[in-house]
């Protein structure tokens, strides 16, 4: 609510902005240069002073409607329209169309001599023609200084000037007046005095033999401002001051996940891969498989009918298409098609501002779904460690808004620890994949976990990293008494326990064979004992028969000899009873 | 004075001398200002004693013909520019300083000039 109404407020106070139309100069200013006021650019010699007032006049005049006049005190027409023509600027054209007016100020010592009391109307009276030739909104003044080398009375030429600086503002022109860096002081003549307004410093510094251009906004009366040294660039678009988007966290993020290429991989991270528009690392000791991993994902990429833009900073295009093919990744189908675009160039061929420029500018105009840098830790060979690290930062956040999904490789040192990236990019990526050597029993196999996978379950398990010719295959490792063996010791190991279960289960066949054998021996044992006893049995009934037979016989013959003897007659009775 | 006729004033000495060179002068002003006024009086004062029957002033008006500054390279006001003899010298300033005009118009030796 509070921002909200101070804004217009600003406004009201005649805050208005005249944008320049430098690409990221607008963004730190807030807008652009203060309407209506002069702004002192400064700077050492060949710092960009002319080509940045140059650039502000000709995108005024060309995209804002906005005419303007160039007052060189140093350069001659024919110098200046040559000099920023490399821009892309035909100040010959501009000149016909009456949109900018350009006027050439000698100043030449040699030629002057001062007898007396002057003035400077007559640089009023040109200026002022010119403003009104082509009815000008902006005006420069390069560089202006000039005029004290030119001419000795300096009490005379700082009350001119601050005559010219406020009639500039009466006339209610937008102007840019360079000036020459001084020892201690901004400018040479300490302009800053009479240019209050706004005040930008370039800066052109070399280390490390690597050149890097830089622009700070020293003071913006009455607004905000970006106060950090931001690196700029020339080239044939002009002038580009880093970042071209300010650094946030604000981007939108995404549940939607990208095929890593490599199915086991995308099974580590459980769920199907990267997240679109994350960042990940690839790190790894020299031939680890890094740029395979990379390949892999940009043929997933363009196999899914996505744009892939393949940042090369070590190898050829063709190398790569080479190299990958013989893992059975093809890419210049993709090529060919315009799903995947190289860019190679070395990393030290340029300083780091101009590659994250060009990878911007390859991004906005490519427009790709997946990135692949290939590899990071170059680039800090192109600036010191803190810049590298600073131009990642805003490259990932970048890309990060325009989400895309960025496969970066980078190359460890075994002996700074492994877990660690030159360029400490480790703490921004959202998704690292670290590559490992493992040496055992006289060989080198690769290994590939996860360190870190934000936001998903993944798996926390080494995995043998093959690169076969149909493409990077994954396999569990032997983890046994002997630690983690890999590659032949695997197979070796994996053989002895093969033969060891055939050992164990002929042992358990023989062992169940002896069992059954027994338990034969056993039963047929049984039959017998049973066969034996039902002999004995047979045998016992027949005697227990005979021998019944034989009682009923002697009862018998008894009672008959009863009869016949004529005995009394109980035992008949008896007998009934019974 | 001599308000009105300073305005491109064109000033000829008919006799011109046959040995001497032919000094062709232009001031450059911007109104009637006193620093012009007082430019165009000392100019015509060495001129009458330095360069009498060969000489010629033209004064601009630049506010009257502001085109005309670019041209000559004007800066500053007044500027006393010597179109001959070659060399083209430029002095600028109301001239009350006749030693650094004569220097500057080399009728007199200067430091300069060695």
């Amino acid at each position: 609510m509070t921002t909200s109404a101070r804004e217009p407020r600003a406004e009201d106070l005649g805050l208005a902005k005249a944008p320049s139309g430098i690409e990221g100069l607008d963004e730190i200013t807030g807008g652009g240069l203060p309407r209506g006021r002069p702004t002192l650019v400064c700077g050492s010699a060949g710092c960009g002073k002319t080509l940045l007032a140059m650039e502000f006049l000709v995108r005024g005049a060309t995209e804002f409607g906005e005419p303007g006049v160039f007052v060189a005190f140093e350069e001659t027409p024919g110098e200046l329209a040559q000099n920023v023509r490399s821009l892309g600027f035909d100040l010959e054209q501009l000149q016909e169309q009456k949109k900018i007016a350009l006027d050439y100020v000698r100043v030449e010592r040699s030629e002057i001599e001062e007898a007396g009391d002057y003035d400077l109307e007559g640089l009023f009276i040109r200026l002022g023609l010119a403003i009104d030739s082509v009815g000008a909104k902006r005006v420069v003044l390069d560089t202006i200084e000039v005029l004290f080398s030119g001419l000795s009375n300096a009490a005379i030429l700082r009350a001119e000037l601050r005559r010219l600086f406020r009639w500039l503002k009466d006339k209610g022109v937008t102007a840019v007046i360079t000036g020459e860096r001084g020892d201690g002081k901004l400018t040479r003549q300490g302009l800053e005095e009479y240019v209050s307004d706004c005040v930008i410093l370039l800066d052109h510094r070399v280390a490390d033999q690597v050149s890097t251009r830089r622009l700070r906004v020293v003071k913006y009366r009455g607004s905000a401002h970006g106060t950090n040294e931001y690196p700029f660039l020339i080239d044939e678009d002009g002038i580009t001051v880093m970042p071209i988007t300010s650094l946030s966290l604000q981007h939108e993020v995404s549940d939607e996940r990208v095929p890593t290429g490599i199915p086991r991989l995308d099974t580590m991270l459980t769920g199907g891969g990267y997240y679109r528009g994350s960042t990940v690392l690839v790190s790894g000791t020299a031939g680890s498989g890094k740029s395979s991993v990379a390949a892999h994902f940009a043929n997933a990429a363009c196999r899914r009918g996505e744009r892939c833009l393949y940042f090369a900073f070590e190898e050829s295009p063709g190398q790569i298409v080479r190299n990958m093919r013989s893992i059975g990744q093809d890419l210049q189908p993709w090529v060919q098609k315009g799903l995947l675009k190289f860019q190679a160039s070395r990393s030290n061929q340029f300083g780091l501002e101009m590659h994250l420029a060009s990878i911007h500018k390859l991004v906005q105009t490519y427009d790709p779904q997946a990135v692949v840098i290939d590899p990071i830790s170059n680039l800090s060979q192109a600036g010191n460690r803190a810049e590298a690290t600073a131009m990642l930062t805003r490259l990932i956040d970048y890309l990060k808004l325009k989400r895309i999904t960025a496969v970066m490789t980078c190359l460890t040192d075994a002996k700074n620890g492994l877990e660690r990236t030159d360029a400490d990019v480790s703490s921004l990526v959202d998704t690292w994949l670290l590559l490992r050597d493992i040496e055992l029993s006289g060989e080198r196999n690769r290994a590939m976990y996860i360190l870190k996978s934000r936001g998903m379950a993944h798996s926390n398990q080494i995995r043998e990293f093959l690169l076969t010719s149909e493409g990077i295959e994954l396999t569990d490792v032997y983890l046994g008494d002997e630690g983690v063996l890999t590659g032949s010791a695997r197979q070796a190991q994996e053989a002895k326990e093969r033969a060891a279960d055939l050992f164990r289960q002929q042992q358990v066949e023989a062992r169940q064979r002896e069992l059954d054998r027994r338990r034969d021996a056993l039963e047929a044992r049984i039959t017998a004992l049973r066969k034996e006893f039902e002999a004995e049995e047979e045998e016992a009934r027949r005697v227990i028969g005979q021998e019944r037979d034989r009682v009923d016989t002697v009862e018998e013959d008894r009672a008959r000899m009863g009869v016949s003897r004529r005995a009394e007659t109980e035992a008949p009775v008896e007998e009934s009873r019974s | 004075m001599m308000m009105k006729d300073m305005a491109n004033y064109l000033e000829e000495d008919s006799e011109v001398r046959s040995d001497g060179e032919f000094w062709s002068l232009r001031l450059y002003v911007a109104g009637q200002t006193p620093k012009s006024v007082a430019a165009f009086a000392n100019l015509k004062k060495i001129c009458e004693e330095h360069l009498v029957g060969r000489y010629q002033i033209e004064v601009i008006d630049l506010i009257e013909q502001p085109q005309l500054a670019a041209g000559d390279q004007i800066l500053a006001i007044p500027t006393l520019v010597r179109k001959l003899p070659e060399p083209l010298r430029r002095i600028v300033g109301d001239l009350r300083n006749t030693e650094r005009t004569l220097v500057g118009l080399h009728l007199k030796p200067g430091k300069r000039d060695a």
